[in-house]
């Protein structure tokens, strides 16, 4: 397992170069340029800040340059924060990210595995459409919609916690856009559970189990479970990889200095470097989890075999 | 023991199970309440989506100046009480007073006096506002300093309110329905064909053939959506049928993965190894037994993914980079509402609530289509 | 929301602000804290790259230039505590305060001064706004690289003397040297650190804060500076400022009592402000304009008749009273009223004229134009993604319906649609705006100059106006200068290379508990003039 794992990660640095080149050319190629913003800027200055960066080479000598320091760990200046590099911005906004993505994915997994299991051990009963329905409230409201009624309901109205700001992370900052960020995942956790739970239960193995006269307790929480979280965890991979990279909603709306915001600010101001810089992050999260879900499917379900 | 039943179930019938099994599930489907009943809001909604925009009064772009964030209501606007100031509005230029009006049903009489002499073409200050017509003078003082007119009131119902710039909400919510669900529907068609295909070809085929493409799935995936879709967006304008191709032509990554996975645990059951040896073509064994063996997730999945392309087109609304007026979807309306969630909660409210509806009535008969399409169960 | 909640909000504000405060454990009871809410994230902290407002209001609260904006927006000495002009205009000379101090306890220098001006100009800074400078001698030339920096018209006399000679006389100077980039930066810090002077813990400023942290995206915190010469008159010793992007999130906040002040509101809140929290939303003029840029290269547009007759047909009443509502102005002139330097600008005569009127005029004269129902005028308008520009957008596209004009909308991203306007492609109407740098006319007039690749949008080429333009240039004499730059209006306003729609305003949400915080025409607010009430 350890083998399959080193070969997949060697074998996606042909992958990450290929996205470093996609994007490279996508980036350039997409109209209006880093410097051509609301305020219109003299011909004469447009072309030192061009100097500075090497915009006004040939493409091909950018992209070399850009490969040239890749290849040092160097992601360059940002062309928009200009008193950063981007890998000081991505390293100011990763923590953040992690720490608030991973609550986010820990609380979706928690509450809509358990949400999931119960609707399919009561299922088309009036609890499971109930619990259905509550969770389907997670993914009908777009979370721009439910970011702002949150900080209304909660923050505004109720006084309980702070609307907005990172407050250098305090935990009362951080309950507010972890549920919001949570809110859609639990609700698709829930039904995937739910959804291939009821398929598990009525397999051989727990019918026998079940047969057998285990307790409800152990046919549940140690076979059937560990079946059913198979789909969760084909989603969760690059839910997870997603998550942890930021939401540029729950950021922009919450004031959370994550790396999601970065990513789209950089891709609508042009800024060439900061957007390679956060793909190149998203790349290498997705090709970790998508190992991490092959690794886990391993571990969750004997039958699959690494060849 | 166990095992030879499914053998038996699945291989030997060949076509004529499968047509049972098929019809079998319709009579399950049919009798699911949740999924019948969700099956009928989406026909309303695609129904109302549909037709709704051509039998509404309004067009879907037309603007009433007059009634700028209007609250939704079923009594018609202009009401008896707001006559008053529309006029006042509409003749706040013409140095002309209100000296009397009387508003008797549809017909309102007004006296205007002024220091100067009143140009009769004042009458056609009165008609740009759309709520008045038929307006006549029907008398003039001599010396031309006082006047007289007729006009008839246009009333017009704003069942669910009007948005920003005085467009009806109604019609423009049925219209964005329309372009939500196609989004909806067709990105998600276009992912199902392509990933349910790739997925279990390369599930069941295995080796080098599932590595070289889950490789290629691998880089693809890599390739952060948003950054795509942004870039897309970006090129080619806000152009509807890209959004599809973009979407759908991304969105069959997951249906590939997921129907893979699925393909791994299934072709190591017996039936599979003995459809093999009974000599059943490779392309036959995925058509016929992994397909319908992974249908299951495949349908769970695409019910989660059709509201997903519908909440992912609202998030590009949300960015600016939904579709151009006066066109609209459900994503560019809940995203203005957002904007106006205190104000004008009408906004937000109607195309919440429709979309939420679809995506509800989307979920209830996607798991009725699961515990019917179950094989596994009978 | 009625008032006893928010009243009720504003307490559990404080508590929030209090809860805030505990965090920095050691907080000194009586600390005042002032969280301004600043709309986006700055670029930079060194003034000689920056280029947008919010950066503006952090680097005026932590360096001092030589002439400063009062807190009405007048003119008041900085670092400068006088100067002096010579009488052809071309000599300034300043007397920079004895008492004078970096946040090191370095006294600031004439040299500190001279060496921020040459580098500022010095093309590998890399300055977005390096042309502000240009009125200096030989500026330009050092931008563009021609000759070097230490040829710059600015001299040190003494350790407190700063001599800055200028191209040509330019009236508006004092102005300019408000702007940003007229801040300096410490030499030593600089000349040791090089780009890195702008970390918190290399940040060595003049002004009355001086910087302590740094989140990106987050906050930036700032503190008194114990060596400014006005410290005992300032009372806030701590100043965080948060990159507000969302303004109906800003405004939640507020609401709850997060931040103390917010510069800039959702626009599609603005009713609802005016009826819950009138008290602390503020609307005040903005020197600034709304447009929308014509392409004159377009064969409909190059015809005057059809250009007059658009504007003519926009109802900007009604555009400013009901889709943006914020007390903005009907723009009938290119130059906001109000302009320092300018008598009356030159507004269009059918300002005064009826709707039905301009109406009937306009048709007329797209009839004289060729246009009519059997030949309808086409356009497209493109603007840049936002509610606002789109509301417009469509409202005016509704105005111009009844002429016959067909109008279609393209939205784009906001560097698609001037990186497009920049490259010189082929539009017919785009919206723009432009918010003036310095209070004087010229800095509105100069953008269509046919030279002016970067602003002129329309591509207007006009003999007679660049003629005018280079004349004011030339004319010391303030009211020949504003009788020259009014005729120059007047031919703008006749050739119409862009349909002024409304001036600006400067949208603020201010608490109640702040005092010193007065509306001026350039938004500009230094936190060391604001007293928070306890």
């Amino acid at each position: 397992m350890l083998a399959y794992a080193v070969r997949r990660l060697f074998g996606a640095i042909p992958t990450i170069f290929v996205i470093i080149a996609i994007s490279f050319f996508m980036i350039r190629l997409a109209p209006g340029g880093p410097f051509s913003l609301e305020r219109p800027l003299p011909a004469n200055i447009m072309r030192n800040l061009e100097a500075i960066y090497h915009l006004d080479k040939p493409l091909m000598v950018q992209f070399w340059i850009y490969l040239q320091n890749l290849v040092q760990g160097n992601l360059g200046p940002s062309m928009v924060y200009r008193d950063l590099s981007v890998a000081e911005i991505i390293g100011s906004g990763l923590p953040v990210s992690i720490q608030f993505g991973g609550a986010a994915i820990l609380l979706a997994l928690v509450v809509g595995g358990v949400l999931g299991s119960y609707a399919a051990l009561k299922q088309n009963q009036m609890s499971d459409y109930s619990v259905m329905a509550i969770a389907m409230v997670g993914i009908t409201i777009p979370n721009f919609v439910m970011a702002p009624l949150l900080q209304l309901i909660l923050g505004v109205e109720l006084g309980w916690l702070p609307v907005g700001g990172w407050g250098e992370g305090a935990f009362r900052n951080k309950v507010l856009p972890v549920i919001a960020l949570a809110l859609p995942q639990v609700a698709v956790v829930a039904r995937l559970t739910r959804g291939s739970m009821i398929e598990v239960l009525r397999t051989n193995p727990i019918r026998t189990a079940r047969a057998k006269g285990l307790p409800e307790r152990i046919v549940i929480g140690r076979h059937a479970l560990r079946a059913a979280l198979l789909p969760v965890v084909s989603y969760l991979g690059p839910a997870a990889a997603a998550l942890l990279t930021g939401s540029v909603v729950i950021e922009t709306i919450f004031g959370v200095p994550g790396v999601g915001r970065l990513f789209v600010q950089g891709a609508l101001n042009r800024d060439y470097t900061l957007v390679m810089g956060t793909v190149i992050l998203i790349a290498c999260f997705i090709v970790i989890f998508n190992l991490l879900v092959d690794l886990i499917y391993g571990v969750l379900d004997p039958k699959v075999r690494y060849d | 023991m166990t095992t030879v039943s499914q053998f038996e179930q699945t291989v030997p019938g060949g076509e004529i199970k499968g047509r049972s099994l098929w019809a079998d599930a319709w009579a399950r489907l049919r009798s699911n309440r949740a999924a019948v009943a969700g099956a009928i809001v989406l026909a309303i909604i695609g129904l109302a989506s549909l037709f709704g925009p051509m039998l509404s009064p309004h067009d879907v772009g037309q603007v009433y100046r007059s009634y700028i964030k209007v609250p939704a209501s079923t009594t018609a606007y202009p009401r008896e009480a707001e006559i008053p100031d529309l006029l006042k509005t509409a003749l706040r230029r013409s140095r002309a007073d209100i000296t009397s009006l009387d508003v008797d049903g549809d017909l309102v009489t007004l006296t205007l006096t002024a220091e100067r002499e009143i140009d009769p073409r004042i009458t056609r200050s009165v008609e740009r506002n759309a709520d008045f017509t038929n307006v006549q003078i029907i008398e003039t003082s001599p010396d031309g300093l006082s006047l007289t007119m007729q006009m008839e009131v246009t009333r017009s119902y704003f069942l669910f309110g009007t948005d920003a710039n005085g467009r009806d909400l109604l019609t423009r919510t049925l219209f964005g329905g329309r372009i939500s669900l196609m989004i909806g529907l067709l990105a998600t068609f276009v992912s199902l064909i392509i990933g349910v295909t790739y997925g279990a070809t390369a599930g069941f085929i295995g080796g080098r053939v599932d590595s070289v493409m889950m490789r290629i799935v691998d880089v693809l995936y890599s390739i952060p959506f948003m950054f795509f879709v942004i870039l897309l967006m970006v090129f080619f304008g806000r152009n509807i049928i890209l959004m599809f191709v973009a979407v759908g032509a991304v969105e069959w990554l997951d249906m590939a993965r997921i129907v893979r996975g699925q393909t791994l645990s299934i072709k190591r059951r017996e039936f599979i190894e003995a459809a093999h040896a009974c000599g059943v073509s490779t392309t036959a064994i995925i058509r016929r037994h992994i397909v319908p063996n992974t249908l299951g997730p495949v349908v769970v999945y695409m019910t989660l993914l059709v509201p997903k392309v519908i909440l992912l087109e609202s998030f590009l609304s949300f960015l600016g980079l939904g579709v151009q007026e006066p066109m609209t979807s459900w994503g560019v309306l809940i995203s203005e509402g957002a904007n106006n969630i205190v104000e004008a909660p009408w906004m937000l409210i109607f195309p919440a609530t429709f979309l939420a509806l679809t995506l509800f009535a989307f979920n209830f008969v996607g798991d009725g289509l699961r515990d019917a399409l179950d094989p596994k169960d009978r | 929301m009625k008032y006893e909640t928010l009243h009720r909000m504003w307490r559990l504000g404080a508590i929030a602000v209090g809860a805030s405060m505990t965090l920095s454990a050691f907080a000194v009871q009586a600390e005042v804290v002032f969280h301004r809410g600043n709309t986006g994230e700055p670029e930079t902290l060194d003034p000689h790259r920056t280029s947008t407002t919010y950066e503006a209001h952090i680097l005026h609260d932590l360096l001092e230039g030589l002439v400063v904006h009062a807190a009405d927006g007048s003119l008041a000495p900085g670092a400068a505590e006088s100067w002096e002009i010579s009488e052809d205009g071309l000599q300034y000379v300043f007397k920079i305060r004895d008492d004078a101090r970096w946040s090191n306890g370095d006294p600031v220098t004439a040299e500190d001064f001279a060496f921020s001006l040459q580098r500022i100009l010095t093309p590998d800074t890399g300055a977005k706004y390096a042309n502000i400078l240009y009125p200096i001698r030989d500026a330009e030339k050092i931008n563009n690289g021609e000759v070097p920096a230490d040829q710059l018209g600015v001299a040190a006399l003494d350790e407190k003397t700063l001599q800055i000679t200028l191209e040509a006389p330019t009236p508006f100077f004092l102005e300019l040297l408000t702007h940003q980039t007229g801040l300096p930066v410490h030499k030593g810090q600089v000349e040791a650190h090089g780009d890195d002077f702008v970390q918190p813990e290399n940040y060595v400023s003049n002004g009355a804060y001086k910087l302590e942290e740094v989140v990106p995206q987050a906050h930036i915190k700032s503190v008194r500076n114990e060596f400014h010469w006005d410290k005992d008159n300032i009372q806030v010793d701590t100043v965080f400022y948060y990159p507000t992007e969302d303004r109906a999130a800003a405004l939640r906040r507020f609401q709850a009592g997060e931040i103390h002040v917010n510069n800039d509101v959702p626009q599609d809140q603005v009713r609802w402000m005016r009826e819950n929290i009138a008290d602390e939303f503020k609307a005040s003029p903005r020197l600034g304009t709304y447009y929308y840029a014509l392409d004159m290269r377009d064969p409909d547009l190059a015809d005057a008749r059809v250009r007059q007759a658009l504007s003519m047909a926009i109802d900007r009443e009604f555009l400013v009273e009901e889709i943006t509502g914020a007390g903005q102005v009907p723009a009938y002139s290119f130059v906001p009223p109000g302009t320092n330097n300018y008598d009356e600008p030159a507004i269009a005569d059918y300002a005064k004229l009826s709707m039905i009127d301009r109406e009937e005029e306009a048709i007329a004269l797209l009839t004289d134009a060729g246009f009519g129902p059997d030949n309808p005028l086409e356009l497209e308008i493109r603007y840049n993604t936002s509610e606002n520009h789109k509301q417009v957008a469509l409202a005016i596209a509704d105005m111009w319906a009844p002429l016959g004009v067909e109008v279609k909308l393209l939205n784009t991203d906001v560097a698609t649609h001037y990186g497009y306007l920049r490259d010189k492609g082929e539009f017919q109407v785009a919206r723009a705006g432009w918010i003036g740098d310095y209070n004087d006319p010229q800095n509105f007039l100069f953008m269509v100059e046919s030279d002016n690749a970067g602003f002129n949008y329309a591509n207007y080429n006009s003999a007679e106006y660049d003629a005018l333009m280079d004349q004011a240039a030339a004319t010391i004499d303030l009211d020949e200068r504003a009788k020259i730059l009014r005729q120059a209006e007047e031919l703008f306003m006749a050739d119409l290379p862009f349909i002024p729609i409304y001036h600006y305003v400067n949208l603020e949400l201010v608490s109640e508990k702040v005092e010193g915080w007065e509306q001026n025409l350039q938004g500009r607010h230094l936190t060391r003039y604001v007293k928070l009430e306890q």
